[in-house]
């Protein structure tokens, strides 16, 4: 198998997660597109590690996850403080950063 | 053509396998990762999601690390999509159609989606345009937990104080006051 | 752990040979020293999962752990007096690392700055053994030499031998994490302190805090934090330092705060936390740097970094930025001046929890690191032969500064929080004057007597439901005569009267300045007349603000009836019985924890008879020096001893009385008389100095307002970063960002007007208008990008990163 066909599927993945990042007005939906994008990077990560035959790739892939795992945690508190405070997760109503 | 087949090494039965599965699982996996970030039901985008995360796992399982792919099927799958559906349900989000986005927008996200991944694509063919990747046998879980607990134990413990924050804040943040 | 550094490490030959005094090889109570933090640890996870179903609601787990600790330190204690006096067993080796000689190269003659020859004589004398080991000791009792040397008294001391034992935690990168236990006479007496005290308050508690809201959450942190203060003491490297330090801190947070429900008791135990993060910075950066520079950035032993400082090859700068570092903790964590100011917010909590943290013994975590690390700083400060550093400066403002705030306090529990901080105001210059035993001997004493001032506080406090003296108090002498008694007690050990525990230490202290040159009494690690004064002045403070207390809180007629229904200053207790009628005497689980701090602050001051005193057996002099100070031991560095004189005795004593008479004059006669004669409740004179004298109304107010600390901490410190700093980014962030992006356009338009109207209308019209035009578009462009929309943000980043990257691609390919 050669290298560059999982770090191109992780690329492609972590492409599309950027589109949905940038296209999706639900939040949740927004959370989803940036797990592709933490999967993408996974692959790479490991990989790499088969590559070099070393251990610390698929290390640092379950660290990932377990980042992953707090993000998504924290992410799904923030939407529903959201929505509590303005009854709806609708990020392109949220532009209270406006200069 | 002959001599090509037979330069490659007598496993070349279990490399071509292994390269068909790779191409399927792949397409599946690009296919529903598009289908997340398009489709307009909110909980269609979580079950294409769990399809793309067990497709992760199957990518895994084809690079050895038969550990992560397990681990990812269970915190990922298990666990992060059961709580994307809570968050669905708790938000009243609405299940039907939502997405009404602005042309525009949607053609600078592809604009910019397509940009990266020339950019990605490029610089990974120049780099990395011959290396191979040759699996004997799938890494030892206990290799991977040896050097989880030796080598790289500081940052294990930092994952593990960063699951404890994110444990705390996320009460903080979503408690009701 | 010692025999894998010394086979892994060649032993460097130069510098002085390797002395080593520790031993891992001593009696089981000494050995097994681990067992005493482990009890009150296990009885936290007992309160806390079974605590509730328990009949007693998980007080017994905690009485019957602290318990048996405090009788396993007893035993202990009697191991270490057995151990100190004939201890001849195998020496371990030294677990210093000296293999690493490349790293303090750079300071090849700091052997001189050791050397204090004003001392040499001192040390020589005070070399009571130096324990050698062969160099290519591989253990056994046959290859270690002992050679006793002792010259002078007694003949034949001991060597002094700590014991260590320890294992491995883990490893890392090459370094080993150890976890183990150093026992000597510091810590075997930090054990006595802290079970002591904490039996008697667990016991106190039972009675105070009985119908409590949250009673097992108290039982269960008061528990921990007894764990974590023996771990705190018994720990044998920084790294397991710094982890006891820290759980203390934490349970002092969850103790302060007991009663958070009212804003007063979070925001005081809040302010408490983050005060010693302050410090805790510090320590870290401290540490880290004894780690490198003493440890060689191969081991966190206690033992090695000191032996490693004592034999002078650690470079002095990594020392003084290592003490300095280690100060702030110090000061944080010890309430010493200017980081002190949580200290008396503390008295949130419940009074036992005050008697217990923050008088008797996580107050002293930073004296006692001071001690334990006492290398560091005694070279870090060159205590040796000086008369001025930063660690005794700072105890002798703290003494004094806190001593007059204690005067303006009418909250009981405040004057003696106050105390408590110009009490270990007296340490740190004890320590920071090279009176290593006195500063420890302070502190052994001052445990006693505080503990025995706060549980008498509580006492009364439980009687009248306040802590106010002014308003809630006076009298209470007939109405609580046994704590009276008890609490007069506690007082004149503070204060420093003789025969009590408090004159024997402050008057070491006072010795220990070397400051004295009147009669004969001199000797001391240098001339610090300045910190003797400071003593005196203190002394003198201390009597009189106790003797206020006392006239408050004792004496003159019971106010509590007055008026105040609402007063439950602290909400002590919700328990039936509330204001009816007169307050009464405690109960004798309250009385007798009192009885015990008495006697021993009565008796504690003995232990330590000044050299000489005549009509004293030689035998019954010195014991404490003799039993707790590592003297010639190596990984102590050579202090000299001030000699004791009668003159400063009386000087001193008079000085305390001088300031009880003073005090007295003014409460107990004028404060008093006139009460009696107009019939009012008077707690101070209508017309007294303060009120007539403008000056001293100033430092009244200054007192007061606890030296406006408080407000530059939260006016002026949090206020600039909240406040104008703030403002100013959001100015920058209105004015010059945004005003960047709307105004390059109209900018522009003007400047291409100016040119237009000004230089040439008909030749580059059209150029001029048409760049006007586009800079106009621009900035409306560019307006709109500033949305607010966090995915156009997101949008821009990555196209950004996406050109970038492309951009460096090419950049490479070229």
């Amino acid at each position: 198998m050669l290298l560059n066909q999982f770090l191109l599927l992780a690329a492609a993945l972590f492409c599309i997660g950027v589109y949905g990042v940038l296209v999706r007005k639900n939040a949740i939906l927004v959370l989803m597109s940036v797990e592709l994008i933490l999967n993408a990077v996974n692959i790479n990560l490991v990989a790499f590690g088969s590559l070099t035959d070393d251990v610390g790739g698929e290390v640092f892939a379950l660290f990932t996850i377990a980042v992953a795992a707090a993000e998504v945690g924290i992410g799904l508190a923030i939407v529903l403080l959201m929505y509590r405070n303005r009854r709806s997760i609708d990020l392109s109503e949220a532009d209270l950063m406006k200069g | 053509m002959t001599a090509l087949l037979a330069a490659i090494s007598s496993d070349a039965d279990i490399m071509v396998a292994q390269n068909i599965f790779f191409g399927v699982i792949a397409a599946v996996m690009i296919v529903s990762a598009l289908r997340v970030v398009t489709s307009a039901n909110i909980v269609h985008a979580a079950l294409w999601l769990v399809v793309v995360l067990a497709g992760v796992a199957a990518q895994f399982i084809l690079l050895g690390a038969e550990f992560v792919a397990v681990t990812q099927v269970l915190v990922y799958i298990g666990a992060v999509v059961v709580l994307f559906l809570f968050g669905v349900m708790l938000t009243r989000a609405s299940l039907g159609e939502d997405e009404s986005v602005a042309k525009e927008k949607r053609s600078l996200a592809v604009a910019v989606g397509v940009l990266l991944f020339a950019v990605m694509a490029t610089a990974l063919i120049d780099t990395w345009s011959d290396d191979r990747i040759v699996i004997d046998e799938p890494q030892r879980v206990a290799e991977v937990s040896d050097s989880i607990f030796s080598q790289y134990i500081v940052p294990f413990e930092a994952v593990s104080v960063l699951l404890l924050a994110a444990l705390i804040g996320a009460i903080v943040v979503a408690r009701k006051d | 752990m010692n025999s894998l550094l010394a086979t892994a490490l060649p032993f460097v030959t130069e510098g002085p040979s390797e002395v080593s005094s520790v031993t891992n090889d001593a009696s089981w109570f000494l050995e097994n020293a681990w067992i005493i933090p482990l009890l009150p640890a296990v009885s936290f996870l007992l309160i806390l999962f079974f605590g509730k179903r328990m009949p007693k609601k998980g007080a017994e787990f905690g009485i019957a752990a602290v318990g048996i600790a405090f009788v396993l330190a007893v035993l202990t204690g009697f191991s270490w007096l057995d151990h100190r006096d004939n201890f001849d067993g195998p020496l371990a080796e030294s677990p210093s690392v000296t293999a690493d000689d490349g790293h303090h190269d750079d300071d090849a003659d700091h052997s001189d700055d050791v050397d204090h020859s004003d001392e040499a004589d001192h040390s020589d004398e005070e070399a009571l053994g130096v324990a050698v080991i062969d160099q290519d000791g591989t253990s056994s009792s046959d290859t270690v030499v002992l050679t006793v040397e002792a010259e002078g008294e007694g003949g034949g001391e001991h060597a002094y031998v700590a014991v260590q034992k320890s294992t491995q935690w883990l490893q890392s990168g090459g370094i080993e994490f150890n976890a183990g236990i150093l026992v000597d006479g510091l810590s075997v007496m930090m054990l006595f302190v802290v079970t002591l005290i904490s039996l008697l308050v667990h016991i106190y508690s039972t009675d105070y805090v009985s119908g409590d809201r949250r009673y097992t959450h108290y039982f269960a942190f008061l528990s921990l934090f007894t764990a974590s203060m023996l771990f705190f003491v018994l720990s044998d490297n920084i790294l397991q330092m710094i982890v006891g330090w820290e759980l203390v801190g934490v349970c002092s947070f969850a103790l302060i705060g007991h009663w958070w429900e009212e804003k007063p008791n979070s925001d005081a135990a809040l302010k408490a936390f983050l005060t010693n993060r302050v410090g805790d910075v510090g320590l870290l950066v401290g540490m880290i740097t004894l780690f490198f520079a003493a440890g060689g950035g191969q081991t966190f032993d206690t033992l090695a970094i000191n032996n490693a400082i004592n034999q002078g090859t650690v470079g002095h700068t990594a020392l003084v930025v290592a003490a300095a570092a280690l100060m702030a903790a110090v000061m944080s964590k010890s309430g010493q001046f200017i980081l002190h100011t949580w200290l008396p917010d503390a008295m949130a909590g419940p009074t036992p929890v005050s008697a217990l943290i923050h008088a008797a013994t996580m107050v002293v975590a930073g004296i006692y690191m001071v001690a334990r690390l006492y290398p560091v700083f005694f070279e870090g400060m060159q205590i040796g032969g000086s008369s001025i550093n930063l660690l005794s400066t700072v105890g002798a403002i703290t003494l004094v500064f806190a001593g007059l705030l204690a005067f303006v306090q009418t909250d009981i529990k405040k004057v003696l929080a106050y105390s408590t901080v110009s009490q270990l105001g007296y340490m740190a210059m004890a320590l920071g004057v090279g009176a290593w035993t006195a500063a420890v001997f302070h502190l052994f004493t001052h445990a006693f007597f505080k503990a025995n001032l706060f549980l008498g506080s509580g006492s009364v406090a439980h009687a009248v439901h306040s802590f106010d003296m002014k308003k809630s108090m006076g009298g209470m002498k007939k109405f609580m005569p046994r704590t009276y008694i008890t609490f007069i007690i506690g007082s004149i050990a503070l204060a420093g009267l003789p025969p009590l525990a408090g004159f024997w230490s402050k008057d070491e202290i006072l010795v220990g300045t070397g400051g004295w040159g009147l009669f004969g009494g001199t000797g001391g690690n240098g001339a610090y007349t300045f910190h003797l004064l400071m003593g005196m002045v203190g002394a003198a403070l201390t009597a009189a603000y106790m003797t206020r207390c006392i006239y408050l809180t004792f004496h003159g007629e019971y106010r509590g009836n007055d008026a105040h229904d609402d007063d439950h200053a602290h909400a002590d207790d919700d328990d039936a019985h509330a204001h009816h009628g007169d307050p009464h005497e405690s109960g004798p689980r309250i009385l007798w924890p009192l009885y015990i701090l008495s006697g021993f602050s009565i008796l504690v001051g003995f232990l330590n008879l000044p050299k000489g005193l005549t009509g004293v057996p030689d035998s019954w002099q010195l014991r404490f020096e003799h039993f707790i100070e590592p003297a010639g031991a190596s990984y102590f560095p050579a202090i000299a001893h001030g000699a004791p004189s009668w003159s400063l005795a009386i000087v001193s004593t008079a000085i305390a009385l001088a300031g009880i008479g003073g005090a007295y004059w003014y409460y107990f006669v004028k404060v008093d008389g006139l009460a009696k004669q107009t019939g009012q409740h008077l707690t101070e004179l209508p017309n007294g100095f303060v009120t007539t004298n403008k000056l001293a109304r100033t430092g009244h107010k200054v007192l007061v307002e606890k030296y406006y600390l408080d407000h530059l901490y939260t006016g002026v410190i949090a206020g600039f970063t909240k406040g104008p700093l703030a403002r100013a980014t959001y100015w920058v962030n209105q004015n010059i960002i945004d005003g960047f992006i709307n105004t390059t356009g109209e900018t522009a338009v003007k400047v291409g007007r100016g040119v237009y109207d000004k230089i040439d209308q008909g030749v580059i019209e059209g150029v001029v208008n048409g760049s006007g035009k586009v800079s106009d578009a621009t900035g409306e462009e560019l307006r709109h990008i500033n949305t607010g929309k966090v995915q156009n943000y997101a949008a821009i980043l990555f196209a950004g990163a996406a050109v970038l990257a492309g951009a460096f691609i090419i950049a490479l390919a070229l």
